[in-house]
């Protein structure tokens, strides 16, 4: 039995009937990742000593007879701009190399606390700047369907981890659609969270008030499983909600579609849009339909100022976030010749420790917030993020749940659109408008397209806190495709070649 | 450094209206810091009341101190202020290495207490209406000491070490409108508000109120206008000065100091000054212009702060007694004159003495021993009595102590000197030094007939009704004693032995 191919949900069985243990799931992981990750570069630091110590820990307290957590023994992979207590997190970063945190950020607990051997973390845009993974500056990650194409970003680490079977299941982080454009791209399934669900201590942060942390996997009952462990109020994260959103599992396991009115968003459907991915959109919605979905149009019309309005907060918050890496008390430090005053020592650190794209992101925000200018860019851009609060406000008072793919094209060429950075930002156009909202998201993959044979994919929306209808809808239209395309959309991945 | 020039004080303010600014930061005494649960007490070893949130460590989120929150309302409400039902915090973002995070949490366009209002005695009687901008609440920087060069500041240091026990600590910032038309007064107007807001905070309970220590620190503003323009002159703001007393120099320095610029064609330069407690002058700190642009943009880590009508309401009640009320209740208590009371005020007496009244001396006894040896010393020494060794209950115990008989006055004075030596408490150096007064009338009568015995006619003349003429004796027998006798006992004694 090949056990990282079942699914998490099967490896928990397995452990729980004693058909395996879990320092042999682990070390199947870890095999896995030594025979295949050298080709898709998922992992930035694997930490096999660690994620065994757990699973033998979870065997021993499981042949004592010991209750234990619900997930205890299930490997995981971890993005790498969460802390992690004595074991290196760079944030993709030059400037954080070598780092070791002194503490674990909130999620990291939870998991620990769930005995879930941790096997490492997994590669990402610098700072989770980007849609790629190419920005990384430890090199980038292939996507396992095609080692040659882009895995989506910034979480292509997590989503090629488990869409190449390294890990069942990866945390990823979303401010701009990092979890859900990597799921599609890899045919995997990624949610962002309602934001506030999901406790952000310890991440480190890109955009503060987009940030938001949320499961990847290869199904919707898997990542249910992880979104139940991780959400929660967190006192030590201010904006974390006060309110249990419910059971994720429970609404992946009761999933209807009865009476379900499903929104297809006018603005995120047809040009723009490729093909293929349009073709299955719209059978999708057919499948849909014969579930018992009422389809309904909805219209966004301030979609169109979304990623204008995106990509002035999210650089304006980051502009300040990054101020902190400035080689006077962790991380990088670079000491100029010369004369090397504080201001040179923090100048040289940066320049050599921030890649292209980060310090990109650094100018735009600076100039956004600079007196003079805040009102026409950062002001303005709050102003959109309202008026795109009022259309999901008015889209939802007509419809559910709401419906769009996920990225306009499949994976493009590692390379492509490197050196245009607008081109760049439009992979998102779907994903932004949920975390200018604050809304949760799902990915689900939706067929392959006929041009490439790539990954297609669905985008789920829901209203805040209504988490729940994701997992609803998901589950049940993600049996309707494995009805149609007689198996699960992850089977029709190429097997990764070794060295190749 | 050259000395400035500067213009006779009262020939400037014949030339020229005064308008001075005020901005008091005060620190408050909560058990933590504003954002974190370290301990609010940084004088301990450096860098132990830190964590990864005033270390500003990537992931870190900030969670606001509700007692800081409360803190800051009763400042509001007590000077005046209306409260913000929807208080925000913004990011002010500069680099320097004592900010962790380099940019400071602060309040902007939406600070928790606004428009207020307080009235202020000067020393001539004179009260003065001072408006209230806002006050607002923020956290402090870490504390850094330059090692090397000649001047303890940054420039030509070789090194400076860096204390965060201190970032982080609440700060609440009090700034007032421009104050006009003080005049001549505008000195001693600065330093009785500073001395206003700490009376308030100190019977407010919210800081330690120590000036020396810098719990109250104060950045004055000061401008001056030709008597009759209508447009404000160019500010400088001398920062953290740190004693009332300097307060006043520093104003009437810089009032002195502008007018003979202005006086001679000359320009002020807009930027802030560092006040020389040692040389009484003030030099040119770095320019500050209102085209500082700090990038203000609300926190997005933190949500609004919303005291509930209920909480202000019940802040309200609990609000001590107001300085005004609270000296007209302690001057009727101590049955001062106005004049004794008013110099009691003036000289920042009012806390020790209000101390050591209840420590059980009598009002007279402790207004005779702190506006007397103790302001002395404080004025010889150029300090607070605050920051002079010696405390409340110390003066009671002197005060008893004399009362009782066991010294004099004389002798009083020794010992409180010996107390500010630090040699001890009153008691332990009256015994130490064998100074307590001889009560033995055996040991008297013994020195007193010696003193008879040679100057015999003195007898006589008491008899005869020319009781004076115990004087030279009474001066005598204290010689012999060195002192340690009390005067009216020996004259009782000698007018008996005449009776004899």
């Amino acid at each position: 039995m090949n056990l990282v191919k079942l699914t998490a949900v099967e490896q928990l069985e397995g452990l729980r009937s004693g058909a395996f243990t879990s320092v042999e799931l682990t070390q199947a992981h870890l095999d896995r990742i030594a025979s295949v990750d050298g080709v898709v570069h998922a992992f930035l630091h694997v930490n096999a000593s660690g994620a065994l110590a757990t699973a033998a820990e979870v065997d021993r307290k499981r042949a004592a007879g010991e209750t234990l957590p619900a997930l205890a023994g299930l490997p995981i992979a971890v993005k790498d701009n969460l802390t992690t207590i004595d074991e290196p997190t760079t944030a993709g970063s030059k400037i954080l190399e070598g780092w070791v945190p002194p503490y674990d950020s909130t999620v990291v607990s939870k998991l620990r606390a769930e005995m879930m051997p941790i096997l490492g973390k997994t590669n990402l845009d610098e700072f989770a700047m980007g849609s790629t993974t190419q920005f990384s500056a430890y090199g980038p990650t292939s996507n396992p369907w095609s080692l040659d194409r882009i895995p989506g970003g910034s979480g292509g680490g997590s989503a090629a981890a488990v869409g190449a079977y390294m890990a069942p299941l990866a945390i990823g982080s979303d401010t701009g659609g990092s979890i859900r454009y990597p799921a599609a791209m890899t045919g995997t399934v990624g949610t962002k969270p309602t934001y506030g669900a999901v406790s952000r201590y310890g991440l480190i942060a890109l955009g503060s008030s987009l940030d938001q942390i949320g499961p990847v996997a290869r199904n919707v009952q898997d990542a249910a499983l992880l979104h139940d462990v991780i959400a929660g109020h967190d006192e030590r994260d201010s904006t974390s909600l006060p309110e249990d959103l419910g059971s994720m599992v429970a609404a992946a396991s009761n999933g209807s579609l009865a009476g379900v009115k499903v929104g297809v968003i006018k603005e995120l459907s047809g040009s723009g849009f490729q093909a293929g991915i349009s073709a299955r959109f719209q059978e999708s919605l057919e499948l849909l339909k014969a579930a018992g979905a009422e389809i309904v149009e909805v219209s966004c019309p301030s979609f169109q100022y979304a990623i204008a309005a995106y990509y002035l907060i999210l650089p304006a918050e980051a502009s300040s976030n990054l101020a902190k890496f400035d080689s006077v008390r962790f991380g990088m430090r670079v000491t100029p010749e010369g004369n090397p005053t504080i201001e040179r020592v923090m100048a040289a650190t940066r320049e050599a420790g921030f890649g292209p794209e980060v310090k990109r992101r650094i100018i735009l925000g600076t100039y956004a917030l600079s007196s003079g200018y805040y009102d026409d860019y950062y002001g303005s851009a709050q102003k959109v993020r309202t008026l795109i609060q009022r259309d999901f406000d008015a889209a939802f008072a007509k419809a559910d749940v709401l419906v769009s793919p996920t990225a306009p094209t499949t994976a493009f060429k590692l390379g492509e659109k490197i050196e245009d950075p607008l081109a760049m930002y439009l992979n998102d156009i779907a994903t932004i408008p949920a975390n200018l909202a604050g809304i949760p998201g799902l990915s689900l993959p939706n067929g392959l397209a006929d041009e490439d044979g790539l990954p297609s994919s669905i985008q789920l929306l829901a209203p805040a806190r209504a988490d729940q209808r994701l997992y609803s809808v998901g589950a049940v239209l993600e049996k309707a495709h494995e009805n149609v395309w007689g198996k699960r959309m992850i089977d029709f991945a190429p097997e990764v070649k070794a060295g190749a | 450094m050259a000395k400035a020039e500067l213009m006779n004080y009262e020939q400037a303010l014949e030339k020229f209206e005064v308008v001075i600014g005020l901005e008091v930061h005060v620190e408050l005494n909560t058990k933590t810091k504003m954002f974190c649960g370290c301990r609010n007490d940084f004088g301990d070893e450096p860098n132990t009341n830190v964590c990864p949130v005033c270390l500003g460590l990537p992931g870190a989120l900030p969670v606001v101190n509700k007692r800081a929150v409360e803190s800051a309302i009763k400042i509001g409400l007590a000077i005046g202020c209306d409260i913000a039902p929807n208080g925000r915090f913004a990011r002010k973002n500069y680099f320097y290495p004592d900010l962790a995070k380099n940019f400071q949490t602060s309040q902007f366009d939406e600070p928790i207490a606004f428009e207020g209002g307080v009235e202020v005695e000067v020393p001539s009687g004179q009260v003065y209406k001072i408006d209230i901008e806002r006050a607002h609440m923020e956290e402090d920087a870490g504390k850094l000491t330059h090692v090397g060069g000649n001047t303890g500041r940054i420039q030509g240091a070789e090194f400076s070490l860096v204390d965060y026990n201190r970032a982080g600590v609440p700060l609440i910032e009090i700034v007032t409108k421009p104050v006009y038309g003080a005049g001549a007064e505008a000195p001693e107007l600065a330093a009785a508000y500073v001395r206003y807001i700490r009376e308030v905070v100190k019977a407010l309970d919210v800081s330690e109120a120590r000036m020396e220590r810098g719990n109250v620190r104060c950045d004055a503003n000061v401008s001056l206008r030709l008597h009759g323009a209508e447009k404000l002159g160019t500010r400088t703001e001398t920062k953290n000065v740190n004693s009332l007393r300097s307060i006043e120099r520093a104003v009437r320095y810089e009032i002195q100091r502008q007018a003979h610029i202005l006086a001679n064609g000359g320009t002020i330069i807009q930027e802030t000054r560092h006040w020389h407690e040692d040389k009484g002058t003030t030099s040119a700190g770095r320019p500050k212009s209102d085209a500082d642009d700090y990038r203000y943009f609300p926190e997005p880590d933190l949500v609004p702060v919303a005291p509930s009508k209920e909480l202000i309401e019940e802040l309200r009640a609990s609000l001590p007694e107001d300085p005004a009320t609270r000296r007209k209740r302690l001057q009727e208590a101590w049955g001062f004159s106005d004049l004794e009371f008013r110099d009691v005020v003036n000289a920042g007496l009012m806390d020790p003495i209000e101390e050591t009244v209840a420590a059980g001396a009598s009002p007279q006894a402790a207004r005779k021993w702190w506006s007397g040896e103790i302001a002395r010393q404080a004025n010889a020494d150029g300090k607070d009595v605050s920051e002079l060794n010696v405390t409340a209950a110390q003066v009671a115990e002197l005060a008893a102590l004399v009362e009782a008989g066991k010294i004099n006055d004389r002798i009083g004075r020794e010992v409180l000197a010996a107390v500010m030596n630090g040699e001890g408490n009153p008691g332990e150096i009256v015994s130490a030094k064998g100074l307590e007064v001889v009560s033995d009338d055996g040991a008297l009568m013994a020195a007193i007939d010696e003193a008879l015995a040679k100057q015999p006619d003195v007898l006589e003349k008491i008899r005869e009704g020319k009781v004076q003429a115990a004087g030279a004796v009474i001066g005598a027998v204290m010689q012999a004693m060195k002192g340690q006798a009390d005067a009216g006992r020996v004259r009782e004694l000698i007018i008996e032995r005449a009776a004899q």
